[in-house]
């Protein structure tokens, strides 16, 4: 039997607006650290001629990574029919299209001439997959944007097409993030990059990153409205978070095992990787231990049944744990120095041959925070003024399987 | 008498007439001497291969400029190829600064295992196949017909993408206001975008070398037309072994070496 769902507005309570008004904080400040460092250059960034993308990057790799991962939530009810994912469809369209925003939004107002965005919308160079990318984000808003329009729509002639407009959406994504990914794996003259396997590595990390936002998201929303939401969802939900996390870890390993096996690539392997710095710390103890395997016991943990904790945290450790790796990705790749000489000792003004030093500014950091809450604006927005969120999300309603012994119980005690 | 007196005064105006005539003939000659000199001149700095592009004239297409650096004849510490790039281009790199712009810069290179040392000059390296014109969004990363490569300031939106697909460390981002008296009408460079060695595209353009050859003391930066088996740098090419920095990246480099360690 087809299963309908009902959604509701946010009621007007005194978080709803002080969660806006805090987020609406954030982003002025964003927006004054971003023109204090047009007003006086990147100089007063930590930026450099040798660290060329620094804090911003990394906090818009991060969103737009996870956006395409956010949708996926609503892929997995729309493709691949699974029922607890059906009635989410609508907030997580939204939330992508809002982390997509916030990403591109950091990313713009890092650059050095952001009045000249018209250039950028005008003049193409179709070789490059940085002007691809344009087109892929573009279209991804308007892609996410009709997806939502065939779940929302009163009219059925509209809601037929809801399948077709959310597998466009999917494929879509994947295109995305493999655009996304390529941005790196393209560079043939940097060490830490030039390999095809960023782009499934980033469609791997989208699904973890993406999905631990949702469920963050998703859980303050309904619990702050005060709705229903069970256990055995988040439960689930957590559960695929783990293996998600385990796919994604995945690819880094074959990354570095593939670049260890050439002697080429042997010393920017040793040097991210194996060498006791700040980059190896950030992957082996931020990504790999923080962010991937303690996520995991706590997602599969038994007290994950009965408790929505050990989820959150494993998401909260899911998004710290791949902010860590998003930076040691795109800073630790630029801090090893540009190989010019193979095997050669070298030495000149322009700080050949060192490792380059770099130290996020607070300009910087406070850019991307604006970011982020951008994006958690406009989810919070939308959800006050769309019937995005689902009345309820406790599992009898939204798929009986999940009804776990534990609830049955409480609800029979209620 | 009347008559002589009219026939004396039409002689000296026919003389006059002649003379004038005759030191038109000479103004022209000298004219022509002095263009012809000055282009002989011009054709001689230029290793008698190039001419000067009128301004608004369509670059050459089947030019491709380059330059051979001999290495042997270029020692360690003698920056007069930066200095001059300096001047005449109008940047400044303060010793240590991480931010400032760099045009060129001297690398002392060494092998470890043999002790064989060189010091060479790199510069924007002007590839046949330069990454940093496939990234670029917009295009402000730009290839001209005669192969220099360059940055159009007027389009760039300072996204530093060519920065990090340059396999050469040769480009800049202008991480602050440039000061008045370094601004150049031929080198225009802003603050938020991106800069790098256009092989001093004013000069080429009027028929002079670069900037950073012209200065080099032991004659060591050869530059010239790649394209043309006639010119002085393809002989030299043809005669010596040269070799292109990270050859292995396919950029097929306009910039040369001798003696790479």
């Amino acid at each position: 039997m087809k299963k309908h769902f009902h959604y509701e507005y946010l009621q007007s309570r005194v978080g709803y607006y002080t969660a806006l008004l805090s987020m609406g904080a954030l982003m002025l400040i964003g927006l004054a650290a971003a023109i204090y460092m047009e007003t006086h250059g990147h100089v007063v960034t930590g930026m450099t001629n040798q660290i060329v993308w620094g804090m911003p990057h990394v906090f818009a790799v991060f969103l737009i990574i996870a956006a395409s991962g956010i949708l996926n939530v609503a892929s997995i009810g729309t493709v691949f029919n699974r029922a607890p994912y059906k009635p989410l469809g609508r907030l997580s369209a939204v939330m992508a299209a809002a982390a997509l925003a916030g990403g591109l939004i950091v990313l713009v107002l890092d650059l050095g001439r952001p009045d000249r965005l018209i250039v950028a919308m005008t003049k193409y160079n179709f070789k490059s997959i940085f002007a691809w990318n344009i087109y892929l984000y573009n279209g991804f808003f308007a892609v996410v944007l009709l997806y939502l329009y065939t779940q929302m729509s009163q009219d059925f002639r509209v809601r037929r097409y809801y399948k077709p407009a959310g597998t466009l959406a999917f494929v879509w994504r994947l295109i995305l993030t493999t655009g996304t990914g390529s941005i790196f794996g393209w560079l043939v003259a940097r060490q830490a990059y030039d390999l095809a396997i960023f782009a499934p590595m980033f469609i791997a990390l989208s699904f973890s990153f993406g999905l631990a936002i949702f469920i963050l998201l998703m859980t303050a929303l309904m619990r702050g409205d005060e709705r229903p939401l069970g256990h055995g969802l988040v439960n689930r939900m957590g559960r695929l978070l783990g293996v998600f996390l385990a796919a994604a870890a995945y690819f880094t390993v074959v990354w570095w095992l593939t670049d260890l096996y050439a002697a080429e690539h042997r010393p920017v392997v040793k040097f991210l990787f194996f060498s006791g710095n700040v980059y190896s710390w950030l992957y082996w103890l931020g990504f790999i231990g923080l962010g991937t395997i303690l996520p995991m016991l706590m997602v599969f943990s038994n007290a994950a049944r009965t408790s929505f904790k050990p989820v959150i945290f494993a998401s909260i450790l899911t998004v710290l744990g791949g902010i860590s790796l998003v930076y040691f990705v795109i800073i630790g790749g630029q801090a090893y120095p540009l190989v010019l000489f193979p095997g050669k000792e070298v030495k000149s003004s322009f700080f050949e041959g060192v490792i380059n030093p770099y130290a996020p500014s607070m300009p910087e950091i406070l850019l991307g925070i604006g970011g982020m809450a951008l994006g958690v604006a406009i989810v919070l927005l939308a959800a006050k003024t769309l019937r995005i969120l689902p009345v309820t999300l406790a599992d009898a309603d939204v798929d009986p399987h999940l009804v776990s012994g534990e609830v049955r119980e409480m609800k029979k005690a209620a | 008498m009347s008559d002589q007196g009219a026939r004396d005064r039409n002689e000296r105006a026919r003389h006059e007439e002649i003379d004038a005539a005759r030191r038109e003939f000479l103004r022209n000659i000298a004219a022509a001497s002095v263009v012809s000199l000055g282009g002989g001149m011009m054709l001689y700095t230029m290793g008698g291969e190039a001419f000067a592009k009128k301004p608004g004239d369509p670059l050459d297409p089947r030019k491709r400029w380059g330059m051979l650096i001999d290495t042997s004849k270029c020692t360690s510490g003698c920056e007069k190829c930066v200095e001059a790039c300096k001047k005449e281009n109008g940047w400044e790199a303060e010793p240590g600064s991480q931010t400032d712009v760099q045009w060129i810069r001297k690398v002392d290179v060494k092998d470890p295992k043999t002790g064989f040392m060189a010091s060479l000059p790199v510069m924007c390296q002007h590839c046949a196949n330069p990454p940093c014109v496939d990234v670029c969004p917009t295009g402000a990363s730009m290839q001209r017909a005669d192969g220099i490569v360059k940055v159009n300031m007027h389009i760039c939106i300072g996204c530093r993408y060519c920065m990090m697909a340059c396999p050469y460390k040769a480009r800049s981002f202008v991480h602050e206001e440039i000061p008045e008296e370094n601004k150049r009408f031929h080198a225009p460079m802003g603050k938020g975008c991106v800069t790098s060695c256009d092989l001093c595209a004013h000069r080429v353009d009027a028929g002079q070398i670069p900037a950073c050859a012209e200065a080099c003391p032991e004659g060591a930066m050869l530059f010239g037309d790649l394209n043309d088996p006639g010119s002085e740098l393809r002989k030299r090419l043809k005669e010596i072994r040269s070799y292109q920095i990270r050859a292995d990246l396919g950029t097929d480099t306009g910039i040369r070496y001798t003696r790479l360690p």
